[in-house]
């Protein structure tokens, strides 16, 4: 299949809805929705405007400190897990417990249990990726088929060289996975955390924008984290290509 | 025993069954002495404990009562005193996917703490010899079954261990890669002083590639513990199959 094909394809259900829009923006109240040429103009401005683009690498900074402090402590957890039946008896049950307790609840608690609005919202973002992370991690460890353990067994390695030349080839797939999938959910917990404890970021923008109606400002505010969360998968994307050129690849496939 | 190199004395093995209820005997009182430089078949149906008595070489898993020794020393218990001195060649080839032929091969050396650039000549060495050369950088995936499992034999020997231990390693070969492999194979144990321990289904391979055969009975019971003279007339192979098999029949 040519590149410029495949370009289509991948543009094509974005055309639809962008054609979609912009039949309903002809046809119904602006405030509702507005022409997506306004929106471009907005975007561009955001993108142009430090004043309001910092709104943006808060955010940005914010889902990813938060992702990464969740993956750091999560795989910590999820090794512990791996290597202990009572470290799995004692973490399993919490990270379940975690899972059950809605984002909202979380941002709550977080205005009630801290005072400045960035560990208010590290502590959203950890706790509401931990979880994911944790069982994730632990499902990949898990995974590592037994045979070719052993055969590294056989070798006698350290449990450092087991590490490096086993267990991480082997579970960075589903490491990868997992930011990918975290990615999209954490984008959507931190606006969820910046509308209602923040002074700062898209969450807060978003916030203003329903306080003046401005559907085109709304628009323009969620495509800035739309386009981040396209180029963070962009990006885990090149490196799954790099890292996994050794898989075989169906014809079919192609 | 005093000179073997890998000697059981009355070694038990048993595993709790599945259901809890008692012990399951895999190995039963098994005494076996293996000398330096021998290569030994053991031979059996499946479920005989050749399996058990191999995991125990090669010390991944202990005796239950008895004592096993290899270099006079516990494979167990001083599991990681045999690093860089055990080599195993598994049934299937266990190559690492993300690793191309000549990284494979050079897994065990990096383990050993080798050079860069020694390890990477020594495994180019094994796999010219095993008539891999050119496949240096290709993934297992593009990769015959028969060139993979080359694959996994060059890692094993590149370890330069002294102790061998193949688990069926050419079954899942068709004939004529399996034959051509067998020989290389052979030759290559002999000609690098291994002591090499050869678990096999088939007679025939046990009988063109070992100095010794040792039939086993289930529950792990050596039923036929036989020399292979090393130019046996084609009457001596057919007479040792003839008894092979009427042991394997009972």
């Amino acid at each position: 299949m040519s590149v410029a094909l495949r370009a289509a394809q991948a543009a094509a259900p974005f055309l639809l809805l962008a054609g979609l829009w912009q039949i309903a923006s002809l046809n119904l109240p602006k405030f509702l929705f507005p022409s997506l040429v306004d929106v471009f103009w907005r975007v561009l401005g955001i993108f142009l405007d430090w004043s309001e683009f910092r709104n943006v690498v808060a955010t940005v900074g914010r889902i990813v400190a938060g992702l990464g402090g969740a993956f750091v402590i999560g795989a910590v957890l999820a090794l512990a897990m791996n290597r202990s039946r009572a470290a799995d008896r004692f973490i399993g049950p919490i990270m379940t417990f975690f899972q059950g307790v809605p984002a909202l609840s979380w941002v709550v608690f977080a205005i009630i249990w801290f005072h400045g609005t960035e560990p208010r919202i590290f502590f959203i973002m950890l706790v509401t990726s931990l979880p994911a992370f944790v069982f994730q991690v632990l499902g990949a460890l898990r995974a590592v088929p037994r045979d070719l353990f052993e055969m590294v067994l056989s070798f006698r390695p350290s449990g450092a060289k087991m590490f490096l030349q086993l267990t991480l080839p082997a579970i960075l797939p589903d490491i990868l996975t997992a930011w990918k999938v975290n990615l999209g959910n954490a984008s959507r917990v931190v606006v969820v955390a910046e509308l209602v404890g923040a002074t700062g970021g898209v969450g807060y923008a978003l916030l203003q924008q329903q306080q003046i109606f401005d559907m085109a400002g709304a628009l323009a505010w969620t495509l800035q984290l739309v386009i981040f969360v396209l180029i963070a998968q962009g990006f885990i994307g090149m490196v799954e290509t790099r890292a996994f050129k050794y898989r075989a690849v169906s014809e079919h496939a192609l | 025993m005093s000179d073997a190199e890998i000697s059981f004395d009355h070694v038990t093995k048993e595993f709790p069954k599945p259901d809890g209820g008692g012990l399951f005997r895999a190995v039963d009182d098994v005494s076996l002495a293996i000398a330096p430089g021998e290569l030994i078949a053991l031979l059996g149906k499946t479920g005989c404990g050749k399996s058990t008595m191999f995991n125990m070489i090669a010390g991944l898993t202990e005796p239950s009562a008895g004592v096993l020794r290899v270099a006079g020393r516990d494979p167990f218990g001083d599991f990681n005193w045999f690093r860089g001195k055990i080599a195993i060649v598994f049934q299937n080839d266990r190559l690492l996917p993300w690793r191309t032929a000549i990284e494979n091969v050079e897994i065990g050396l990096e383990m050993l703490g080798v050079p860069t650039a020694e390890r990477r000549q020594r495994a180019q060495a094994w796999l010219t010899r095993l008539g891999l050369a050119g496949h240096e950088r290709d993934y297992p995936h593009a990769l015959s079954g028969g060139m993979r499992q080359r694959v996994s034999i060059a890692r094993a020997f590149a370890t330069d261990a002294k102790f061998l231990l193949c688990d069926e390693p050419f079954s899942a070969l068709d004939e004529i890669t399996g034959q051509r492999l067998r020989e290389e194979f052979g030759t290559l144990v002999r000609e690098n002083g291994k002591t090499a321990v050869f678990i096999t289904h088939s007679i025939n391979e046990a009988i063109q590639l070992a100095d010794r055969i040792v039939v086993l009975r289930r529950p792990a019971r050596i039923a036929m513990d036989a020399r292979v003279p090393r130019n046996a007339s084609p009457t001596e192979r057919d007479d040792l199959r003839s008894r092979v098999e009427a042991i394997l029949s009972e």
